[in-house]
């Protein structure tokens, strides 16, 4: 008998009680989303921009290698997306579009349809992501709810730059990951 | 392995177990404050506990649909009854890849397979990605914690070990600076593996997908850019439907850090265009364990270390103290069942105060398994210094002419003996603590001189 054969034996032959599958509660509320959404986001590390404090501060950072795949904002790659991955390594800044967030923990989704490197929000040193204020959920539930039938074979939430407490519990922002999380709000 | 022995010398250090004593409940402290912030939190460990445990119930049936919607999504599947069987599935498929390094984000089960041994001794370079692990790997030491592998280290040794492995300068102890020159230590390691390994937190049964949640990064950084994703998943992972994410992500982090989420919460659920995704679903002890109906509901864990934050064992004896993969409490109910005539200490390790159930966002009545345990090894072993304690007790408390001549011996014994034999090694009790004053009186010599 091969392994999963017998570990499936030995599930089978337990006497088993029947438990039902909980449904779920919707756990909806009717708060202030964008400013929940926005105190998750500090709270997170992250900073959240309007769009004219986004463009200044475009203006100031003057990076050097910037992708966009925001098609609004098309104009302030600097580059192209290179075919390999590994390319990116380099990036000072990706300026990605979110679907939708999640006000309770700040959390964005992201999907690879709209990323073209899975890697990229990863690899770039800082990261912008744009988000419609009105798309914003209270819960992790209605973003669930949301994502029932998506399909792609890569998706992430993201909530704030990478960070680290592995050093005595010393906060770090800027792990492995982008060291920085900008969210700009549009309308 | 011996819990007391290990703590004792734990103990030695007597500023450092108070520095992890606090250092830990701070943490306790941010999970309280986060789980206070939803109103609905008991509402979602009764229904995480409830998925878990209808999970359970079910497993094979899950498991089974788990494989073929994950074989759909182009994800090869493995099934390894034991340690030794993952190990040698990951080494064929590094193998087949002609691969001899790699990179490897935080997994607790390939911890207990003791896979990166194994692959050392068979040519192939592991790479811990996660800080924390990375800094115990130097070091030749496993994680002394599930979350917080390194909690057990100063910034001072970091620093000093960080001089010697990656040439940071000397003295400087700045955990920024520290974590920099990791970052870009890690960066080149990210660039150049062909394999990368992660873990999995949740396997979703209805789609075949898998999460993976990490703070750092680095198990994205490792997958993405390499060619061969190796996924190691205990079989108690599975949860039924998508949308139990929203349940399990919810308390996850809140129990682990006090954060409302872990920053990035990864789903995977195919391979990116000529790249593979390989998915091994371990066993390792864990049909055993559901097998045994008092400690069966250990596997809902979901592997926060909520109960290893708020357990004042733990705090005071360090999580090397359990030489297990897992520590603290629940890690004191899941190695008993690997192996417990080796791990037979581990149950005693608690005073059964029950903060670990309290804290679980999966409510598993962790304390009462502990008991469980101590009641099943006391009795294998047949013999305790407690059962004639309680018995000499047992005689004392019976006879009130015995309870009147003892009570006096004692008092008079614990004012005139000398200390060096009130506290002998024979005397547990009085192994870091004081024995108290005896009092002026007796209670009944007190209620005749006072009584109206």
């Amino acid at each position: 008998m091969n392994s999963r054969e017998s570990i499936l034996q030995a599930i089978r032959k337990l006497p088993r009680e029947k438990k039902n599958l909980p449904e779920l509660p919707d756990f909806g509320k009717n708060s202030d989303l964008l400013a929940e959404f926005c105190q998750s986001i500090t709270r997170n590390a992250g900073e959240v921009l309007s769009l004219e404090d986004f463009q200044e501060w475009m203006k100031e950072k003057n990076f050097k290698k910037v992708i966009s795949l925001v098609p609004d904002y098309a104009s302030l790659s600097t580059q192209a997306m290179p075919e390999d991955p590994h390319a990116l390594d380099s990036l000072d800044l990706a300026i990605v579009e979110a679907p939708f967030g999640v006000a309770e923990n700040g959390a964005m989704w992201l999907d690879e349809t709209s990323l073209c490197h899975r890697v990229l929000p990863f690899i770039a040193e800082h990261l912008v992501i744009v988000l419609r204020s009105a798309h914003l959920f209270p819960t992790l539930h209605q973003a669930y709810a949301q994502l029932q039938d998506a399909s792609t074979g890569f998706g992430v939430f993201i909530a704030g730059p990478s960070k680290t407490a592995d050093i005595e519990q010393s906060l770090v922002i800027g792990a492995q990951g982008a060291k920085s999380l900008w969210v700009v709000l549009v309308d | 392995m011996n819990h007391p022995q290990a703590a004792a010398a734990f103990l030695k250090d007597q500023a450092r177990a108070s520095w992890h004593d606090e250092t830990l409940w701070y943490v306790r402290d941010k999970r309280d404050a986060a789980s206070k912030r939803l109103p609905e939190w008991e509402d979602l460990r009764t229904l995480a506990s409830d998925i878990k445990e209808h999970t359970l119930s079910q497993l094979d049936y899950y498991l089974e649909k788990f494989e073929e919607k994950a074989l759909e999504n182009g994800i090869q599947v493995y099934w390894a009854k034991d340690a030794a069987e993952h190990n040698q599935i990951v080494l064929q498929i590094l193998q087949s890849k002609e691969c001899k390094a790699l990179v490897k984000s935080k997994s607790i089960l390939t911890e207990e397979c003791h896979l990166n041994p194994f692959l050392e001794k068979n040519g192939i370079a592991v790479v811990d990605s996660d800080l924390g692990e990375r800094i115990v790997q130097f070091l030749n030491q496993p994680p002394s914690h599930i979350v917080l592998p390194a909690i057990h280290l100063k910034k001072k040794e970091i620093a000093e070990l960080f001089h010697e492995k990656l040439g940071t300068e000397k003295g400087n102890e700045d955990p920024k600076y520290l974590t920099d020159a990791a970052r870009i230590h890690l960066r080149e390691k990210f660039l150049s593996a062909k394999v990368a390994i992660t873990g999995v937190n949740f396997g979703i049964a209805e789609t075949g997908e898998f999460v993976v949640c990490t703070n750092e990064g680095n198990a994205d950084m490792g997958v993405h850019l390499a060619d061969v994703h190796i996924a190691c998943m205990g079989i108690e992972k599975i949860i039924p439907r998508r949308k139990d994410l929203g349940v399990f992500l919810r308390l996850l982090a809140r129990s682990a850090t006090g954060q409302s989420i872990t920053t990035y919460s990864s789903h995977f659920r195919s391979p990116r265009k000529g790249k593979e995704i390989h998915l091994i679903l371990v066993d390792n002890g864990r049909t055993a364990q559901l097998s045994r109906s008092n400690y069966r509901s250990s596997l809902k864990c979901i592997r926060c270390g909520a109960c290893m934050n708020t357990c004042p064992i733990y705090r005071r004896s360090g999580g090397f103290s359990y030489g297990s993969t897992v520590p603290g409490p629940i890690g004191s109910i899941l190695s008993p069942g690997l192996d417990v005539k080796k791990y037979s200490t581990l149950p005693f390790a608690s005073t059964l105060c029950g903060s670990c159930t309290d804290v679980c966002p999966v409510k598993i009545n962790i304390h009462e398994q502990l008991y469980a345990w101590r009641q099943e090894i006391t009795q294998a072993q047949g013999w305790s210094g407690k059962e004639l304690s309680i018995k000499l007790a047992k005689g004392i408390f019976t006879s009130p002419l015995a309870y009147r001549v003892s009570g006096k011996i004692l008092r008079a014994a614990l004012k005139s003996l000398p200390h060096s034999l009130i506290y002998h090694p024979l005397n547990a009790w009085g192994k870091g603590r004081d024995l108290p004053q005896p009092p002026a009186s007796t209670f009944s010599e007190w209620y005749q001189k006072n009584r109206l």
